[in-house]
């Protein structure tokens, strides 16, 4: 019975949009856990020397964005397969 | 009362407005038809697509949209002018004019054989016909003519810049220049000099215009009823591109001995480095075309899907709760705006100081 359960499964799914819901979520994973690293060190960095807050901010900014536009671009590549 | 407690309540009031203003621009896109189900996806891409008449909202049944020229040129029948509006009825159907017509999604298409309407590329969605005469579509459309609006824009806001600071030598700043002097002097002392060093004003004229390019049109887009320009895979790519041009152009021995002869590596990772390199040239302006492209369209995508689960559900509760999420989205665009502006702008300059990068190094292999 499992089986044609599973059968059925197999007929209906749409792989293409799980492909990219599940790239999309390890896409979020990735991004979230990289942007909260730097936003941790850069936080820890102002806090042993608040003068150089400035800097440390610019450079969290700009680690950020880099790693933002790594994450958007897997997810644009989701986007494309789920429309293909 | 204080100058100080004018503005802030003067500002309460326009924040707390800017729930209403969604809620008005973007509200009146209910279905047409009432009974029909409410298609998410069709008034997403309708909001960040490109078209031929530029649609502000419905009012009831009235279509507010200026429709935009349809310039089509072809090798029989040359350069051939008229307005979308002969294409396209008040109520929205389709028209025929000239052998031309629309397809469902808004796209020009022949009703001719024989014909095929080119843009920059074959339309995916027909079938391709050999032999089959191509009408190039160099239209203005929606994103063209905020293009257009947004260089009005610039030219309105720095001609008297400039003006102020030759009128004005050696004195303080007034009025507009002194709001753009602080961050001009921000992009030549933060961005163009640490990154270039001494030939910063020779790139300098780009990364202004670039920064300010992307930012107002950024913030153009934000309102409603304005067009997706930098979510627009073309227009990045084309700023993209310039950015690629000038460093493959202004890259000097130094630059070009790194890439293609990477030194203080050992031989037998010259093979893999070279390709990596050369890639490498390419996919970094690519890199900074796919992360404006993604990051606006992203923003826009967000906005539009939380406003859209109002017209889902029916309920006021959801779109009180969607409309206050909404704001906060927008908020984070605004801010996303300059942010994404701001990394190009860096980015571009790091590239350029990559490729004009004078410096005396010892080597392991001693060449230089």
């Amino acid at each position: 019975m499992l089986n044609s359960i599973f059968a059925l499964l197999m007929e209906v799914a749409r792989f293409d949009v799980m492909g990219a819901g599940i790239g999309a979520g390890l896409v979020t994973l990735g991004a979230g856990l990289g942007i909260g690293k730097i936003g941790g060190s850069a936080v820890e960095g102002i806090a042993r020397q608040p003068e150089a807050s400035g800097k440390i901010q610019g450079a969290m900014i700009v680690a950020a964005a880099l790693i933002e536009g790594v994450a958007l671009f897997a997810a644009v590549i989701c986007f494309l397969i789920m429309n293909k | 009362m204080s100058v100080k407690l004018l503005t802030s309540k003067l500002l309460s009031i326009f924040l707390a407005s800017a729930l209403f203003w969604h809620f008005e621009a973007k509200a009146s896109d209910e279905g047409h038809g009432g009974e029909k189900n409410f298609d998410i996806s069709t008034m997403i891409f309708h909001h960040i697509g490109d078209a031929h008449e530029w649609h502000f909202a419905d009012i009831g049944d009235t279509h507010l949209s200026i429709s935009l020229p349809v310039i089509l040129f072809s090798s029989d029948r040359g350069l051939e002018t008229f307005s979308f509006s002969s294409l396209k009825a008040h109520d929205g159907h389709a028209l025929v004019h000239q052998d031309y017509s629309i397809d469902h999604h808004g796209k020009i298409i022949s009703t001719l054989p024989g014909r095929e309407i080119f843009a920059f590329m074959p339309d995916a969605h027909a079938a391709h016909q050999e032999g089959a005469v191509k009408v190039y579509n160099i239209s203005i459309t929606k994103n063209i003519a905020s293009l257009f609006l947004s260089v009005l824009i610039l030219f309105a806001v720095f001609i008297p810049v400039a003006k102020g600071y030759s009128k004005r030598k050696g004195s303080a700043p007034k009025g507009i220049q002194s709001f753009f002097e602080p961050i001009v002097v921000f992009i030549r002392d933060e961005i163009a000099l640490p990154n270039i060093g001494a030939k910063s004003d020779r790139y300098m004229p780009f990364l202004l215009t670039v920064f300010f390019f992307i930012w107002f049109n950024n913030l153009l887009g934000l309102i409603p009823g304005g067009a997706n320009l930098t979510g627009n895979i073309a227009v990045t790519f084309s700023l993209a591109f310039i950015t690629l041009l000038i460093t493959v152009f202004s890259g000097n021995k130094d630059y070009w001995m790194h890439i293609l002869w990477t030194p203080g590596i050992p031989m037998w990772l010259r093979p893999i480095m070279l390709p990596v390199e050369l890639v490498g040239i390419i996919s970094k302006p690519f890199s900074l075309m796919v992360r404006l492209f993604a990051n606006i369209t992203a923003g826009h995508v967000i906005i539009l899907s939380l406003l859209g689960l109002t017209f889902i559900f029916k309920s006021i509760g959801v779109g009180v709760a969607a409309t206050l999420f909404s704001t906060v989205m927008s908020l984070l665009e605004l801010f996303v705006a300059i942010l994404q502006a701001y990394v190009f702008t860096l980015l571009s300059a790091m590239y350029f100081g990559q490729a004009t990068a004078e410096h005396e190094h010892d080597h392991a292999d001693g060449h230089h």
